[in-house]
């Protein structure tokens, strides 16, 4: 079941804040095995001439997940089989490091969405910025939605 | 102020120091709490085998983000990178077992721009598989 291309261009801003803070940061370095003291002890982070500790490159990844359930890729009314997605790409543009104490906001957007043989490609942006609307990131994703492209499933 | 590794010091062709890591279905569990991605095909073997993949699979992300340690073993401060971006060309297949799959990664200079920043290339394999295409960090130096 191909998804549906009115979803192009869709833009949703998450209704709540997120506030980054060191213990979140220390999980995420813990569960990818990442030692790094500047996830951990803010003076480490400090001596780096940071104000407190610093997240992984990849850390705000957490943000798309925690507002999953209210953005456009969960809606039915796009087709997307979850089960049925593979990452195909990523990209992160960091304009500045996400430190403990953060508050941000995103607005995430539908690039795209295109036939790839029997799959689809779904791109997304999603833009970070603190709550004064300061930008602190880009992420740019494409989703593979495997085998529901017209005649792939 | 950032990192003490100097933009000067470094040339094209500059290898980074590799790393070998291993991934184990414990290290999928802990990323999706961290992560808050709980798609089943990360933790659930008949699930992943019915939607027609081998096995249960890392996260692109997991890979992503282990891969990336590389870059900031190097620098020291994981606030230098600017820039990070992969395809990503082939499942990580993590099996129920206690060797799980080994990332292997490699990295070297391919560029330097202005503003002190370098950009590095990562090549990530597991078994010999490139895992990860056009794998590359803007990294802002001393």
């Amino acid at each position: 079941m191909p998804l549906n291309r009115e979803f192009v261009g869709r833009e949703y801003t998450a209704a709540e804040t997120y506030e980054v803070s060191r213990e979140l940061i220390r999980r995420f370095a813990d569960a990818v095995g990442d030692p790094n003291p500047a996830y951990r002890d803010p003076l480490a982070a400090q001596a780096y001439g940071h104000p407190d500790v610093v997240a992984p490159p990849t850390f705000l990844t957490v943000l798309t997940f925690r507002y999953f359930a209210e953005s456009p890729v969960i809606d039915p009314a796009l087709g997307l089989d979850y089960a049925r997605v593979v990452h195909g790409e990523q990209r992160f543009v960091l304009h500045r490091p996400v430190y403990a104490g953060d508050v941000l906001r995103i607005t995430s957007s539908v690039s795209d969405i295109r036939s790839a043989g029997r799959n689809e490609l779904m791109t997304t942006r999603t833009e970070v910025t603190t709550t004064a609307g300061d930008p602190v990131a880009e992420l740019y994703a494409t989703l593979v939605s495997r085998g529901t492209a017209e005649g792939g499933a | 102020m950032a990192t003490t590794l100097a933009y000067a010091a470094v040339d094209v062709g500059t290898p980074l120091p590799a790393g070998r890591f291993p991934l184990h279905r414990a290290t999928l569990v802990m990323y999706a709490g961290a992560s808050g991605d709980f798609n089943v095909i990360h933790w659930n073997e008949r699930i992943a085998k019915a939607v027609g993949l081998p096995d249960v699979i890392a996260h692109g992300m997991l890979t992503m983000a282990v891969a990336g340690r590389v870059v900031t073993d190097w620098v020291g401060d994981p606030g230098a990178v600017v820039e990070y971006g992969v395809r990503f060309v082939r499942p990580v297949v993590v099996p129920d077992d206690d060797q799980g799959a080994v990332l292997e990664v490699a990295a070297e200079v391919v560029e330097k721009l202005d503003d002190g920043i370098v950009v590095v290339e990562l090549t990530a394999t597991v078994g010999g598989d490139k895992v990860l295409g056009q794998a590359r960090a803007k990294v802002r130096l001393a």
